[in-house]
C-alpha cells in the first residue's frame, strides 16, 4: 500500500496532467460537439502546434511569449482549413469530414515528417526544473503554469460562448443551422470560425505542454484518444464538462497509474468511457445526444 | 579457352590506337573495374528515422573511406556502390526492399537497425543466398535460426545482459559495494519486459535485491508516477530499460524530484548513451551510467569520425560505429574473396578475423552468425560527455561511482 504522501501527490499530478488534457478537449468539445466534426486531425494539429513553438524557441522566443502568437495564427489556420479545405470538400456530408480530416491529419503528420525527421526534440528553458517544494512532493512549476493557464483559457472560451454575438452565433448553428440561417447568420463563417477556436486552444495547450514534454510528429496522438474520451464524458459541446472531465480523467490515470503500474494506467480512463456511454450517454454536462 | 599469342599488323594497330585512347583519357577513366553494388538498408523514414538516419551516416562514411583508399583491390580497386533501401520502419518494409536489392545485383546487404526488421529482412535475404550483415538488431532470434547469409557484427541481447551484469557487479565490487537495493524501471513491450524478467531472476544471485519492478507504456505522457514511487522505494540503484522520449523523461522528473541514487545503470538504453539527450538536459544526463554499442574511444579513426560528424553538427551514436565497422567488415570479405559472388562473400565472411573496425572487440569471429569477439561496453554521462568507464582496456575514464549526493 502507499503511504497517502505519494497518493496525494499523485492526484496533484494527474490534476495538473489533465488541465492539459482538458484544454485538447475543449478544442475538441468545440468542433465535435458544436460542429459534429469527427475531427481526426486534432492530434496533427497539435503536433504541428508544437513544432511551431519549439521552432520558436529555437529561434529565441519563450513557448509562454509564443503563445500569444501563436494562438493568433493557429486561429487564422483553422479558420482557413475549415472554410477553404474541409467545408467546400464535404459537401455537407458528415462521413465525408470524417475522411478529409483523416486525410489532413496524415498530410499534416507526414509533411511534419518529411520536413523535421522522426527525432525527438525537447527544449531546456531555464525554468524548466524549477519547482514549489510542498513539503511532501515537489511541484514542477511549467505544470503549474500549464494547469493555471488551461484552466484560464477554457474560461475565456466560456465567456466567449456565453456572453459574446459569436458565441451566440456558435450556439445557434449548434442547436439549429437551418434556423440560424434563416435569421442570417454565416453559418460558413461560424463553422470556421468554431474550428479556428479549437485550433487556438491545440496551440496554448502546445506552448504549455512543451517546457516539459518532447516534440516528434506522432506526438499528438497520445493526446487525442484522451480527447475524445473526456468530450463524451463531460458531454458534447460543454466547455465546463470539457474541463471538469479532463481533470477527472487525469487523476483516474494517475491513480490507477500508481495502483495497477503504469502499463494499465488507461485501463481506467476507458473504463469510464465504457460507463459514462452505458449510464449517462449525454455525459455530465450535455444537454442531449 | 585459348590465347592468341601471335601478334597481327592489325591486332598490334588496334592496341597502339586504343593505347592512345588510354593516354588522352583522364585518369580517372582508365581501366575502371567494375563497381561491387552493396545494399545498405535503414529505416530513414518512420518511428525509427533518427536511428535510420545515423546508420546510414555511417555506411556512407566506410563506403567513401574504403573507396577513397583505392576500393577493393583484389579486384582491381573496384569502387563500393551504395545501393539504398528505405525499409521504412517496419518488417514488411525490410522484406520488400531486400527484394529490390536482390534484384538489383547486390553482393551483399548492411544494416537494418530494429530487431524485428532484421529478422523479416534477414530471411528474405537467404531465400537469394545473399549475404546479410545485422547492424544492430539485438534479438538473439536473428542468428539462432541457422541461416548461412546472416551476420551479427554486434552484440546480441544474451552477450550484452551477461556483461552487463557482470560489469554491474564488478563496478559495485570496486567501490567497496555501495549498492544493495535496486528498483527496475522498465518499458513494456518486449524488450524491456523481457529484460525486466532477466534481471529479476539474476540480480538477487548476484547479491542486489529488487525492491519493485515499474513498467510503463511507450509512448508515456508522464513519468511523474514512476518517479514517486522510486522515491518511495529510496534504492541504492535504478535500472531503466527504456526507449529515448521516456528515459528523458523519466530522467527530468527524478531530477526535478530531486531523488539522486547512488547510481543510474542503464542497459541497452534508448538514451543513456546519446549524445542528444546529454547535450539538451546535461545536468538531468550527469553521471548516468549505460551499457550498450559504443566506439572504441582510444580508435584514431573512430576520433577523426567523431571530430568530422560533430564539425557538421551530427551526432556521433554508436549506429554510426556499427554500420562504418560493418562495412569495413564486408569490404574485407569482399577483398579476400576476390569477387563479387555472393557465396564466395559468405564464405569469406565465415573465415573473418576483421580487426580494422572502430568498436572495442577483439578480431572477429563468427560462430552459426555471431561475433563472438563482440562485446558491449560501460559508459557514464561525464561532465556533459559520454566516456566509457569500463572494462579497463577500452576505458577513456574512471567511473564517478557512487554518484556524490
Amino acid at each position: 500500500m502507499f503511504a497517502p504522501d505519494i497518493i496525494l501527490a499523485a492526484v496533484l499530478n494527474g490534476l495538473m496532467t489533465g488541465a492539459v488534457y482538458a484544454l485538447t478537449a475543449v478544442g475538441l468539445t468545440l468542433v465535435y460537439g458544436v460542429l459534429h466534426i469527427i475531427n481526426f486531425a486534432h492530434g496533427a494539429i497539435l503536433t504541428a502546434a508544437m513544432f511551431a513553438a519549439f521552432f520558436a524557441w529555437k529561434i529565441g522566443i519563450d513557448p509562454y511569449v509564443a503563445v500569444f502568437a501563436l494562438a493568433p495564427i493557429f486561429f487564422a489556420l483553422g479558420y482557413a482549413l475549415q472554410r477553404f479545405v474541409i467545408g467546400p470538400s464535404s459537401h455537407g456530408e458528415d462521413r465525408n469530414i470524417l475522411l478529409v480530416t483523416l486525410g489532413l491529419s496524415i498530410v499534416i503528420e507526414n509533411l511534419l515528417l518529411a520536413a523535421f525527421r522522426s527525432d525527438t526534440r525537447s527544449i531546456d528553458v531555464p525554468y524548466g526544473f524549477s519547482v514549489i517544494d510542498l513539503g511532501f512532493t515537489f511541484l514542477s512549476v511549467p505544470r503549474v503554469v500549464a494547469f493555471a493557464a488551461s484552466c484560464a483559457a477554457a474560461a475565456i472560451l466560456w465567456l466567449i460562448l456565453a456572453k459574446t454575438d459569436t458565441g451566440k452565433a456558435i450556439r445557434a448553428v449548434a442547436k439549429e443551422k437551418l434556423g440560424a440561417s434563416l435569421v442570417g447568420i454565416d453559418v460558413a463563417h461560424v463553422y470556421a470560425v468554431t474550428f479556428g477556436l479549437g485550433a487556438a486552444c491545440l496551440a496554448v495547450a502546445a506552448c504549455l505542454l512543451l517546457p516539459t514534454f518532447y516534440v516528434h510528429p506522432r506526438v499528438g496522438n497520445a493526446y487525442v484518444l484522451v480527447a475524445f474520451t473526456i468530450v463524451v464524458l463531460g458531454g458534447m459541446g460543454s466547455v465546463p464538462g470539457a474541463l471538469l472531465g479532463g481533470l477527472f480523467i487525469g487523476v483516474v490515470e494517475s491513480l490507477s497509474g500508481l495502483f495497477l503500474g503504469e502499463s494499465l494506467g488507461q485501463i481506467g480512463i476507458f473504463l469510464i468511457f465504457i460507463l459514462v456511454l452505458l449510464v449517462r450517454p449525454t455525459g455530465l454536462f450535455g444537454a442531449r445526444a | 579457352m585459348t590465347i592468341d599469342t601471335t601478334l597481327s599488323r592489325r591486332s598490334v594497330l588496334k592496341a597502339g590506337v586504343a593505347a592512345a585512347g588510354v593516354v588522352a583519357m583522364p585518369a580517372y577513366l582508365r581501366a575502371q573495374p567494375a563497381p561491387v553494388k552493396i545494399g545498405i538498408l535503414q529505416p530513414v523514414t518512420g518511428a525509427l528515422a533518427f536511428d535510420g538516419q545515423q546508420g546510414l551516416i555511417g555506411a556512407e562514411m566506410a563506403i567513401k573511406a574504403i573507396n577513397a583508399a583505392g576500393g577493393i583491390k583484389s579486384l582491381g580497386g573496384a569502387k563500393l556502390e551504395m545501393a539504398f533501401g528505405d525499409v521504412r520502419s517496419t518488417p514488411e518494409g525490410g522484406t520488400s526492399e531486400v527484394e529490390r536489392l536482390a534484384g538489383e545485383n547486390v553482393s551483399a546487404i548492411v544494416g537494418g537497425f530494429a530487431s524485428p526488421i532484421c529478422l523479416a529482412a534477414t530471411q528474405a535475404a537467404s531465400r537469394y543466398d545473399l549475404p546479410y550483415i545485422v547492424d544492430v538488431g539485438v534479438s538473439d532470434q536473428i542468428v539462432n535460426r541457422g541461416l548461412k547469409n546472416t551476420f551479427r557484427f554486434a552484440p546480441g541481447f544474451g552477450i550484452v545482459t551477461a556483461q552487463a551484469l557482470e560489469n554491474l557487479v564488478k563496478i559495485n565490487d570496486a567501490a567497496g559495494k555501495p549498492a544493495k537495493t535496486v528498483v527496475l524501471v522498465h518499458e513494456d513491450g518486449l524488450f524491456g519486459s523481457g529484460l525486466a524478467k532477466l534481471l529479476q531472476a539474476e540480480l538477487p544471485k548476484r547479491g542486489f535485491e529488487v525492491l519493485d519492478t515499474l513498467s510503463h507504456p511507450t509512448p508515456a505522457r508522464d513519468m511523474s508516477n514512476i518517479a514517486l514511487q522510486i522515491r518511495a522505494k529510496n534504492p541504492d540503484l535504478v535500472i531503466p530499460s527504456s526507449y529515448y522520449g521516456e528515459f528523458v523523461l523519466l530522467a527530468r522528473t527524478m531530477q526535478q524530484q530531486r531523488i539522486k541514487p547512488k547510481g543510474i545503470y542503464a542497459i541497452l538504453n534508448g538514451a543513456a548513451s546519446n549524445y542528444r539527450f546529454v547535450k539538451e538536459f546535461p545536468e538531468a544526463a550527469e553521471n548516468v551510467m549505460d551499457c550498450n554499442h559504443w566506439y572504441d574511444p582510444r580508435n584514431a579513426t573512430a576520433l577523426a569520425i567523431k571530430k568530422e560528424l560533430d564539425a557538421q553538427g551530427k551526432f556521433f551514436t554508436y549506429n554510426v560505429a556499427l554500420n562504418y565497422s560493418g562495412v569495413l567488415l564486408l569490404a574485407d570479405a569482399i577483398e579476400r574473396a576476390a569477387s563479387p559472388d555472393r557465396a564466395k562473400i559468405i564464405a569469406a565472411l565465415e573465415t573473418s578475423t576483421f580487426d580494422k573496425h572502430i568498436m572495442p572487440y577483439g578480431p572477429t569471429k563468427f560462430v552459426n552468425g555471431q561475433n563472438t569477439g563482440a562485446a558491449p561496453v560501460n559508459t557514464q554521462v561525464q561532465k556533459g560527455d559520454i566516456k566509457v568507464i569500463y572494462p579497463d582496456a577500452f576505458a577513456d575514464a574512471k567511473a564517478i561511482y557512487p554518484v556524490p549526493a
